[in-house]
């Protein structure tokens, strides 16, 4: 039995770590009202840019790389949605297609057009002492690469400043009653413009986490729908930093059962494994008791400049 | 008096919209060649063989092509307008496409004739049936259309994954696709016209009708109106927006599966994983380019349709990755928002005006 | 108009030559105020005035085009609510600026810097409950409170900031009587305290009874500047709602001696009772009849409920209790019509064609629709290239023309019935007068038409009937000017 459950937390996390980064820099954007779509565009200029940047130079300046270029497509979003007013929805899709094209092209260009797969540096399994030997979750749990412990330290620090701090109120005001915290001497709109930037971040760091630390290599499209199923773990997660790590773990687990299954000889088609994470983020989304907590402002469109 | 439901210039505008439109995605072109390093001359000159260089070209590469961008074009375009954004065609497409190939390939003692219409009606249902998925979750639980759908395409897709190397894999089970259909099924060629077919004249149709249903009919300006303001809509209309909304997202998906049918009778004559190298996302720049009416649409699948042709050839010739049709056609889209923001911006107090038709 | 006091003599607040504009309305036109310290300062004005668009502007929310403002003497600019609150300012808004979900804890610290420490945020509320004699709850989450109660924690949450300028804008709009008296005691002895307070409101009582100063401002302008106790009553009523206007205006209706048929209820209401859309009570227990070629004039000033009344006559509103008998098909012509009566960027045929669009099926005869358009638009003047254009490339005044001819004309009804709010706002005098000829033929040819207006002359001129609504009461009242004028204001 231990053979099949070891495995399967260890899919678990592995599978639930980038769509953890992603969600908790989604969901900062989201406690500002706003809903960016080009999510999915961040994470897949993020797996570029590590590949580009851990090419002969290290695990470190990949995910760095992976940060910046997600902020970049964050840029461009603050640009368009909160400086120019234009529509969050279609500028997040064509963001996201942007990304696909351009690190598309990119790729073939910098590394041939027949899309060879490359190797890069790996960030190799960092055990922590004693914890690794626990039985059973020792090594799934704390035999991972230092993204991982990044996720475990991030999501508290994001709670406790979301609670506990001004700016984390003021974000959290900003998301129900934009007027009040603008009538309370808030800054909303740059507000606004950090939280995207910093989603942003962090999303290009779950595509570096998918390159990095999982796949080893670059693959045109590899963000294959992360981002909107990073989208609706944060409403699972009630637009909480660690609800959303759970529900991250949900869909870890979900996808990892594809395994066990097969482990244990079970004979579904593959697809419905695959197809599970996308059926699971249309259930998530239509859970109505999510509806009630999340920020009342949602996805409307902004009000206009004084 | 002509009708006025869709704004409606002088022939000199028209053609000077048109050029404009060709200028800005040749611009875009030579500007991303030059920036990627390509040789721009030679790019440019790929571009036109694949595209426009020769009649085999225009009529196999760049016709055939437009045809399905043409039929998701006005789905998309009908459905933005109405204020749905159905970002879903590619799936409803693919779920159109495996609907119009079971038909096809189980219905054998038919009259052709028969079987075609049949396979292409049922692509059609395939497509509504695979929007009627995102429209009940839209209208029952709130839930974003732009969500649902994307994820929808990907379930499409691993079902067709799942149908071509299960139920409706060809019969000797060594490749991931279904049984040929029969050539009296193939939608009829146009004759002397290469690999073009019929299937042009079923887009220009669709077209055509899809423009006339919204200048002429009551349920069109309805759909208009409860894009433009739902408020002012129901409020000095009487109009059902949910309800007027969710029929134009179905009648999106029937339009778009119509296409992945037509893909399937006319071009690739049996079901395979990548029928669809996209078509349902180009649309989008394709409707939005049209300020989304139908009868622009049949224009910019055409563009779009060179574009892709020709970007076959770019990539072939000249080494320029295809991949850079998306680039140009994201920056294209962001370009008509961005207009329309700014012109919003410059304009009179607040109003409902659709953020995308402004 | 009379000033006070000059402009070397010690101000708190000062508003100098405030010029606003949106769009083509000029909201406000070289408006002044000036605020003593240590005095309450109450800001008259109907509807529309401008004194929550002045207001908003000396808090920072808005930009004025032109003008200076001062604190304690010093010329400021205050660009954003941040730095009005630097200087002291406060403002406790008509719509409550709390977050419903976050406890009154939460609020209060809203706006602060650093580390949030709600259990010492919390210890100051408790301070300020003393001092202030309010009684807050910390931990209470603010929508479970009374409104009463939601209003202390806006007070509370300007005084945390050390406010030393206080706006309330109508803040008695909302309380019961005994809360308003309670409220006017706090402010008089926050001002008696040093401060200075700004009571923007429409209650002429209320003001007599707690400020020092009265300024009044009329569409825009300052048109009144004293001490309360050198103005009567009346001079401020006047002011606030306008001298006679010269002869230029037709004279009104309900010298109209035209014979009328026997008339048949077109509207009936039966202890109506409306709430708006946040579940507050506007109209309580309305019962009255409006006839055939009646035109009912309603009369008030914000808030009292008139636009629950409208919208339920109209048939876009729902009664909360009681009956409400109205025809299936109402005109109505709102305020906001840019919202909700036109699609901006169609054209204006396909806006005639808006009406009854929900129920049309088959084709649209555009033919007929344009010749109808064209028709409505030579008979009630609206100027317009053609009636292809799109609507938001005409006037106000003529956009507002066709939306009326639009409404009135093609009622499919034998009864018409016609509901219309602010029916000549932004109109030049011209379209004014055509609009108004307009509502009385409908009358005359048999059409029930309710009118509100928040000016009053408007009222009477074209009224045969007048309903005041003041406080969630509907009154019908007769055509006395000085009557009515009074009661819209509660004086009487």
């Amino acid at each position: 039995m231990t053979d099949v459950v070891e495995p399967f937390f260890a899919a678990t996390i592995r599978t639930a770590v980038p769509l953890a980064l992603a969600a908790l820099g989604e969901l900062l954007v989201e406690r500002t009202g706003l809903i960016n779509i080009g999510l999915e565009g961040a994470i897949l200029a993020g797996a570029f840019g590590a590949l580009v940047g851990a090419s002969g130079h290290g695990v470190v300046l990949g995910f760095a790389s992976a940060a910046a270029a997600g902020l970049i497509v964050a840029l461009i979003f603050v640009a368009f949605v909160v400086w120019a007013r234009a529509d969050q929805i279609i500028t997040g899709t064509a963001l996201t297609l942007l990304s696909m094209g351009a690190t598309g092209t990119l790729y073939r260009t910098m590394y041939g057009s027949s899309g060879a797969a490359l190797s890069i540096p790996t960030s190799a399994a960092l055990p922590i002492p004693g914890l690794a030997s626990l039985p059973v979750v020792g090594a799934p749990l704390f035999s991972q690469p230092p993204i991982t412990y990044f996720v475990y330290v991030l999501a508290p620090v994001l709670a406790w400043w979301l609670a506990r701090t001004h700016a984390g109120l003021a974000l959290r005001a900003i998301g129900d009653r934009p007027d009040a915290a603008e009538a309370a001497g808030i800054a909303v709109d740059r507000a606004r413009a950090l939280a995207v930037l910093v989603g942003g971040a962090l999303g290009g760091l779950a595509g570096g986490t998918l390159v990095l630390a999982q796949a080893g290599t670059f693959a045109e499209g590899m963000s294959a729908g992360r981002g909107f199923i990073a989208i609706a773990i944060v409403a699972l997660g009630r637009w909480t930093p660690i609800g959303v790590v759970g529900a991250a773990l949900l869909f870890g687990a979900a996808s990892a059962l594809q395994f066990a299954f097969q482990a244990m000889g079970w004979n579904a088609p593959y697809q419905v494994f695959l197809a599970v994470p996308y059926l699971l983020t249309l259930a998530a989304l239509a859970g109505a008791v999510g509806r009630a907590r999340a920020p009342a402002s949602l996805g409307q469109a902004l009000e206009p400049h004084r | 008096m002509q009708a006025p439901a869709l704004r409606r210039d002088s022939v000199a505008w028209e053609l000077a919209r048109a050029i404009l439109v060709l200028l800005a995605i040749v611009g875009t072109t030579v500007l991303l060649l030059f920036v990627g390093g390509y040789s721009v001359s030679s790019g440019l000159a790929a571009l036109w063989r694949g595209s426009l260089g020769s009649w085999y070209a225009f009529t196999s590469a760049t016709l055939v092509r437009a045809i399905p961008l043409m039929l998701t074009g006005v789905a998309v375009a009908i459905a933005f307008r109405a204020g749905v954004l159905n970002i879903g065609a590619e799936g409803q497409l693919l779920a159109g496409a495996a609907a119009g190939a079971a038909v096809a390939l189980t219905l054998g003692g038919l009259p052709a004739a028969i079987v075609v219409v049949l396979a292409l009606a049922a692509s059609a249902v395939g497509g509504a049936g695979w929007a009627s998925l995102a429209a009940f979750l839209r209208s029952r639980f709130a839930v974003l259309e732009v969500i649902s759908t994307i994820m929808l395409n990907f379930v499409a897709l691993y079902a067709v994954s799942y149908l071509v190397r299960g139920p409706l894999q060809e019969p000797t089970h060594v490749y991931p696709q279904s049984s040929t259909i029969g050539d009296a099924i193939h939608l009829p060629r146009i004759v002397s016209a290469g690999r073009l077919h019929s299937g042009l004249l079923l887009a220009l149709g669709v077209s055509f009708v899809a423009g006339w249903v919204l200048r002429r009919t009551a349920a069109g300006f309805r759909l208009i109106a409860a894009g433009e303001s739902p408020s002012a809509a129901t409020s000095a209309g009487g109009i059902d927006v949910m309800a007027t909304t969710t029929r134009t997202f179905l009648v999106s998906g029937a339009l778009a599966g119509l296409a992945g049918g037509v893909e399937v009778l006319g071009v690739t004559f049996a079901l395979y994983e990548n029928i669809s190298p996209g078509y349902g996302y180009t649309a989008i720049a394709v409707a939005l380019l049209a300020r989304l009416d139908p009868w622009r649409v049949a224009v910019t699948a055409l563009l779009f349709g060179g574009l892709e042709a020709g970007a076959g050839a770019m990539q072939r010739d000249a080494g320029v990755p295809s991949t850079l049709v998306t680039v140009i056609e994201a920056a294209l889209i962001l370009a008509v928002v961005a207009a329309g923001a700014l012109r919003r911006r410059s304009s009179f107090p607040a109003s409902d005006t659709s953020p995308i038709t402004a | 108009m009379t000033l006070p006091h000059s402009h070397d003599a010690p101000v708190a607040l000062a508003l100098r030559g405030i010029d606003k504009r949106y769009g083509n309305v000029q909201a406000l036109s070289a408006a002044t105020l000036e605020v003593r310290p240590g005095t309450v300062h109450a800001l008259l004005g109907e509807n529309g005035a401008g004194k929550s668009t002045l207001m908003r502007i000396a808090y920072g929310l808005e930009r004025a085009d032109a003008g200076a403002q001062f604190v304690w003497n010093d010329r400021v600019r205050v660009t954003s609510a941040a730095v009005a609150i630097a200087h002291g300012i406060g403002m406790v808004h008509q719509h409550f600026t709390l977050v419903p979900t976050m406890t009154v804890a939460e609020n209060i610290a809203l706006g602060g810097h650093g580390r949030l420490d709600l259990a010492a945020v919390a210890r100051r509320v408790d301070e300020l409950s003393t001092s202030t004699g309010f009684a807050l709850n910390p931990n209470a989450r603010v929508e479970t409170l009374s409104v009463g109660a939601q209003q202390r924690v806006e007070i509370a949450k300007a005084l945390v900031q050390a406010a030393r300028i206080l706006i309330l804008d109508e803040p008695t709009a909302v309380l019961a009587p005994a809360e308003s008296a309670e409220l006017l005691r706090w402010v008089r002895a926050y001002a008696d305290a040093g401060n200075a307070a700004v009571l923007i409101t429409h209650k002429l009582r209320e003001a007599r009874s707690v400020a020092d100063d009265v300024t009044v401002l009329r569409r825009g302008r300052t048109v009144l500047a004293a001490r309360r106790d050198d103005v009567t009553p009346d001079t401020l009523t006047s002011a606030m709602i306008g001298e006679e206007l010269n002869g230029t205006r037709a004279k009104s209706s309900a010298g109209d001696s035209r014979p009328r048929a026997a008339s048949e209820a077109v509207f009936r209401a039966d202890r109506l009772t409306l709430s708006d859309a946040d579940g507050i009570v506007r109209v309580r227990d309305a019962t009255f009849e409006i006839n055939a070629g009646e035109i009912v004039g309603i009369a008030a000033v914000e808030g009292s409920g008139q636009r629950e009344l409208l919208r339920a006559l109209a048939g876009r509103l729902a009664p909360a209790s009681g009956v409400l008998a109205h025809p299936s098909a109402v005109g109505f012509v709102p305020e906001d019509r840019h919202h909700d009566a036109v699609l901006l960027n169609r054209s204006l045929s396909e806006n005639v064609a808006l009406r009854g669009a929900g129920a049309r099926r088959g084709m649209m005869d555009w033919d007929a629709v344009g010749a109808q358009t064209e028709r409505l638009m030579l008979e009630y003047d609206v100027r317009a290239e053609s009636a292809h254009v799109p609507i938001r490339t005409l006037s106000g005044g003529n956009q507002q023309k066709l939306v009326l001819a639009r409404e009135l004309e093609l009622d499919s009804n034998s009864e018409r019935a016609l509901v219309v709010e602010n029916p000549t706002r932004g109109l030049d005098v011209r379209a004014t007068a055509e609009v108004h000829a307009r509502l009385r033929s409908a009358a005359l040819d048999g059409a029930a038409i309710v009118l509100y207006s928040s000016d009053i002359d408007e009222v009477l001129l074209l009224a045969t009937r007048v309903f005041v609504v003041f406080e969630r009461a509907v009154r019908e009242l007769p055509l006395d000017r000085e009557r009515i004028g009074q009661a819209m204001v509660g004086a009487a």
